[in-house]
């Protein structure tokens, strides 16, 4: 009897079965680990693994596991996407059921913002940030490996659901009624709930180390007013996630505990208040958008200055913009649901604040093309990304003030018309942006560049796919189409559109495709960076060696003014060669616990999913062993010796640096 | 940047080296961050007052003794941690364990009636899963006595530390964090002494 209810509960509730693209799956993720598991064991590259990149506190490091497990997000999510796109590609299509399309469709919305443009934007702000001040690492070296880890297995957690489970399938909002637990019993909204709260720590932690090592790391003479743009919309991004982040865990563990523990935070019976949640939700979600778009404002602003060979226009204006922004994306919430029954008084303020944020975000367009005007442009693969941005991410944020009008909003809620002003800002702003970075910082990382040709295809085939795909989502949502549907009829007359836009989603794939054969191509065949310079870069970070040695800086540089280093090259003055004599460097030493630590919380979540307290308990033990080992440790770390720093500044500076003598 | 060499000597030993204000300076940064999770609570609560589905309410089922005795208890033993970090500034290591250990011994008490509170009001008959009203009472709370038995923790831990090794800038920047959250907790029981107890009782101020 024990044998059978076992395997009754392995079949029915665990695995997933029954459905031939879980099967696909279940192979897939087979093959995958048996695959990594024999390609490091057989070249022997655990030690190397484990050494080098799990236990490693280096800011570079982190950000390059970050940047690498977004792009497997990236592709999964992707995946979703495509299935959607092909499912609404004719009328009347079976390619999905309606269950397997809610599924699909929350997962592509959690893990693109979630586990892919968040965290790949944290990997490009670990890379470039504490190089532009002139640090030798972030202020907590230990906490940025954890939330590494944290974000990971979150991301783990909830990928796991898709074999193991059932995916979540209340759509990336998660709103009660339908997520509690009378309309969605079992664990799938539970992997939502769990690996959001786990990931949304490593967040907050992220956050909190961004501060600390921009107000109190910075290189002697870099005043506030003297940061590098991307810098700057660093400390305002992570101030938002610290006041925005707990709201996120506060709404998410409210409706854990309604639907594990019985209470009626959001249940009608015993009075709760949905509605409580939807508030919560985006009193965070709304930030969240913020917390995407103000890196990747950095992110064009270093590229458009760098490659128009100009200081950034209205370097003051664009401060103050970001911070008029941030304060903004905390008091337009409920245009997210102008149609739940608020009162116009309500909804007019809120549609006044929402269409306030487009004056400085006006002020920002305006400062880039003012600093394009008469500049030197040159059409790098990274500065054809910024430059594709602007007219797209102009069309979408003026639909997003069309949506602001509380009025016309009732005729757009939950069309296309909002998936595409959504898709337009967000695509333009943070994809391009991830994209436009990854040219841009590649070299400061690997020490080559990524080759333009295939860069530049692989901008063109995006943009162009990317238009075909949500311009005509536009017209559709007008035409009475709503978001979320599995399907529609012939008669409706979308088809020729949604043909369209399928083949523009295909478009970005094979884009996609050419801009990961790319990093392959050019781990083989790029361009050495010799110079440690290779676009004539205006910031701190482009006057070290390439790829940026572990201890980052030989001499803490002094700054003079913005965009510090073009100063010295203006005065050419060679900066290394101002000093000849190096300095033992401290630096930390690496740890295995972030890992552990994270591990122990991936498995109390797991508890939790399954509602298994015991498991959950045993995990949440396993957290405060970690932290107590983690208090009694000693670890003073080690000096890099002088000769050791001066050997490696010579080979890789190589004969610049003779000249230079 | 200043550093620590700018500043007049005589600094307190918590702040001498520049790991520990760098420490310190992030805690505060996560201190904004819990400030924000409890005013969620807080919000959840006065928006769920009266939602107490036909069952009882605040007024019936609180009482007030035990309250008041548990406010005088935590009140206290921030007072007596201060004490704790005056004695580390005047280096006196004997004293500061005498003061934490005071500390803890009240805030163990607080948290010993807080359970003795729940398990009083969960034999009237009011749970977690009475109504949305109660509901938010339990978690928010309960949230704060979690986050005062974390604190008993980890104030223990930190006063092993302090007994093995004495004063230096890293025992010092230790007890000193663990107290700051200390005076945090505090700081938000004087909210749910008024927000959840006396407004949540009918009790015009």
């Amino acid at each position: 009897m024990n044998l059978e209810s076992i395997k009754k509960f392995l079949l029915e509730d665990f695995f997933v079965t029954g459905d031939p693209f879980i099967y696909a799956a279940d192979i897939m993720i087979g093959l995958t680990s048996i695959l990594i598991i024999a390609v490091l064991t057989y070249f022997k590259k655990w030690k190397w693994l484990w050494n080098e990149w799990i236990t490693s506190v280096d800011h570079k490091k982190i950000g390059i596991m970050y940047m690498i497990a977004s792009l497997m997000m990236l592709i999964r999510a992707g995946i979703d996407a495509l299935m959607m796109r092909t499912q609404l590609m004719l009328p009347s299509m079976n390619f999905l059921d309606s269950q397997q399309y809610n599924e699909i469709f929350t997962t592509h919305g959690v893990v693109m913002l979630l586990f892919m443009a968040m965290p790949f934007l944290f990997g490009l702000i670990n890379v470039a940030m504490p190089l532009q001040i002139g640090a030798r690492d972030v202020a907590f070296p230990y906490l940025n490996s954890l939330s590494f880890w944290l974000f990971f297995f979150g991301a783990m957690l909830f990928n796991l659901s898709f074999v193991i489970g059932g995916s979540p399938d209340a759509g990336w909002v998660n709103y009660p009624t339908l997520a509690g637990e009378k309309l969605s019993p079992g664990p799938s909204i539970n992997y939502y709930l769990l690996s959001l709260q786990i990931s949304g720590l490593g967040t907050l932690m992220s956050g909190i180390n961004f501060i600390a090592t921009i107000i109190k790391m910075r290189a002697p003479g870099m005043t506030l007013m003297r940061m590098p743009i991307f810098t700057w919309s660093t400390l305002i991004t992570s101030i938002i996630i610290v006041f925005a982040f707990p709201v996120l865990t506060i709404a998410l563990a409210l409706l854990t505990i309604d639907r594990i523990f019985g209470s009626h935070f959001f249940t009608v019976a015993g009075e709760g208040l949905p509605m409580m949640y939807v508030n919560m939700f985006w009193l965070w979600g709304h930030p969240e958008v913020y917390i995407l778009i103000l890196p990747a404002f950095g992110i064009f602003s270093e590229i458009i200055s760098t490659f128009a060979r100009k200081g950034l226009f209205g370097y003051r204006a664009m401060v103050y913009s970001m911070i008029v922004i941030s304060l903004l994306s905390f008091v337009v919430w409920v245009h997210h649901f102008f149609t739940m029954g608020n009162s116009p008084a309500v909804n007019s303020v809120f549609s006044i604040s929402t269409m306030a944020i487009a004056v400085p975000t006006g002020v920002k367009i305006f400062n880039w093309l003012l600093t394009l005007y008469k500049g030197k442009i040159k059409m790098s693969a990274a500065n054809l990304w910024a430059l594709g941005f602007i007219p797209i991410f102009v069309i979408g944020g003026a639909t997003g003030v069309m949506l602001a009008s509380a009025p016309a909003d009732y005729q757009y809620h939950n069309s296309y018309f909002l998936v595409s002003h959504f898709h337009y800002v967000l695509i333009s702003g943070t994809v391009f942006s991830i994209f436009a970075g990854l040219h841009y910082w590649w070299p400061k990382m690997f020490g080559h560049t990524l080759n333009e040709t295939l860069g530049k295809w692989g901008f063109w085939l995006f943009a162009i796919g990317f238009n075909l795909t949500f311009f005509p989502m536009y017209i559709v949502g007008l035409m009475g189409m709503t978001r979320r549907v599995n399907t529609y009829s012939a008669d409706a007359g979308w088809t020729s559109l949604n043909f369209i836009e399928t083949i523009g989603a295909y478009l970005m794939g094979i884009a996609f495709l050419i801009i990961v054969y790319n990093i392959y191509y050019s781990a083989r065949h790029g361009r050495r960076d010799q110079t440690g310079d290779p676009w004539n870069g205006r910031t701190l970070e482009w006057s070290i060696p390439s790829p940026a040695p572990e201890y980052n800086f030989a001499h803490i540089p002094r700054v003079e003014g913005i965009d510090t280093y073009w100063l010295t090259k203006k005065d050419n003055r060679k900066e290394p060669s101002n000093h000849s004599t190096y300095k033992a460097i401290h630096m930390p030493n690496n740890s295995g616990q972030p890992f552990f630590m994270s591990l122990f919380f991936f498995i109390a979540g797991f508890g939790l999913v399954f509602e298994w307290i015991p498991i959950a308990i045993t995990g949440t033990l396993g957290i405060g062993a970690v932290m107590i080992v983690r208090s009694f440790d000693e670890d003073k770390g080690y000096h890099i010796p002088a000769w050791k720093i001066k050997k490696t500044e010579m080979k890789q500076r190589g004969q610049n640096h003779e000249v230079n003598k | 940047m200043k550093s620590i060499n700018d500043y007049p000597a005589n600094i307190p030993p918590e702040y001498e080296e520049e790991e520990g204000q760098i420490k310190i300076f992030g805690f505060w940064i996560f201190l904004a961050a819990e400030l924000v999770l409890f005013s969620c609570l807080f919000a959840t609560y006065l928006v769920y007052l009266d939602r107490t589905a036909s069952g009882p309410t605040g007024t019936e089922i609180f009482e007030y003794p035990g309250v008041i005795i548990q406010t005088f208890l935590l009140l206290t033993s921030s007072f007596t941690s201060s004490i704790g970090i005056f004695e580390l500034r005047r280096k006196n290591k004997l004293r500061v364990l005498i003061w934490m250990g005071i500390t803890l011994l009240l805030g163990i008490s607080f948290l010993g009636m807080e359970i003795k509170e729940f398990a009083t009001y969960i034999e009237e008959g009011v749970s977690i899963s009475t109504s949305a009203f109660w509901s938010s009472f339990y978690i928010l709370v309960g949230t704060h006595g979690a986050h005062v038995t974390f604190g008993i923790i980890w104030m223990s831990i930190v006063l092993i530390h302090f007994i093995r090794k004495g004063i230096n800038p890293t025992t010092s920047r230790k007890l000193f964090v663990a107290s700051l959250y200390w005076h945090f907790l505090d700081a938000v029981w004087i909210f749910v002494i008024t927000g959840v107890y006396l407004i949540g009782g009918g009790i015009n101020l």
